[in-house]
């Protein structure tokens, strides 16, 4: 193991996580729910009146949010995808069974879970955590 | 009047989510995969994105663990299940598969196609096309949470 000393951010990185804290602390404060991006939009498969609603709103927040951020500080946000039109396609097929038959994804077991201290998310964390350093070293190191 | 706040507040909360994606690099499929990346150049920030989030919330969740109604009124949904299931540890697998391969998980998708990058919009409606095969072919209706 080597570690990337330049392209580490433990400044912003635990910032942006004290946000993501805020806003799930908030959303579960004031609507008694769990911010679970993917249980979310899953939600808009089958569609129950009146909550179809709110969760295209939360959902309209994230999307708008780059814009704000543009709009606010003129800071862009940096995203570099590698992967290939198959390669992404294949990862949304796998992401969105995965997270609908996990019963849920990075920010409802990871964020959520932990924060609720809940077992079943800390194994739904130590098994995508797992499948990912696997396929990352898989693709980066064996192919 | 309460019912437009609460839609506000939905609409806030969701902004600053993407605001701590963006902040953190979480919504950077590099630094993903730099981070699952552990024989490699490893990046360890994502765990100080986990850090910052699980100390803020478990502050919130136990705020919450002492009320029986969510401050605008409503009751609380919480997850009720406890026991480890197949589906959870079979799904989380290949959950981490789809996002080792690309770097993209769901939020920071939704993040990428505010940005205009195509290939989220192709991943987001994928992503959509796997969840509803799960649902129709996958799940008895006793397994959902």
């Amino acid at each position: 193991m080597h570690i990337d000393w330049l392209a580490f951010t433990p400044g912003p990185s635990l910032l942006g996580g004290v946000l993501l804290g805020i806003a799930t602390s908030a959303y579960v404060l004031l609507h008694g729910r769990i911010l679970g991006i993917s249980g979310i939009i899953g939600g808009l498969l089958r569609p129950v009146k009146q909550m179809w609603v709110w969760r295209i709103v939360l959902l309209l927040g994230i999307l708008s949010s780059p814009l704000w951020a543009i709009f606010l500080w003129d800071m862009y946000p940096v995203q570099i995808i590698d992967a290939g039109w198959p390669a992404v396609i294949l990862a949304g097929l796998l992401v969105g069974f995965g997270a609908q038959y996990g019963s849920g994804c990075t920010s409802g077991h990871g964020i959520c879970g932990l924060s609720r201290l809940s077992p079943r998310s800390l194994i739904a964390i130590i098994s995508f955590m797992f499948s990912g350093f696997v396929i990352v070293y898989v693709l980066r190191h064996l192919l | 009047m309460k019912k437009h706040f609460s839609l506000l507040s939905q609409y806030l909360i969701g902004v600053l989510f993407g605001f701590g994606l963006m902040i953190s690099g979480m919504s950077n499929p590099q630094k993903i995969l730099n981070f699952l990346d552990i024989a490699g150049d490893w990046d360890p920030s994502l765990l100080f994105v986990m850090l910052g989030a699980v100390l803020v919330g478990l502050c919130g969740f136990y705020v919450v663990s002492k009320r029986s109604q969510s401050f605008f009124g409503g009751t609380l949904h919480l997850p009720a299940k406890k026991e480890i299931t197949r589906p959870l540890v079979i799904g989380s697998l290949i959950f981490g598969a789809g996002w080792g391969l690309a770097g993209f998980c769901p939020g920071p998708a939704i993040v990428a196609l505010g940005v205009g990058h195509l290939k989220a919009l192709v991943f987001i409606l994928a992503m959509l096309a796997g969840m509803e095969i799960c649902e129709r072919f996958f799940m008895s209706k006793s397994e959902e949470d």
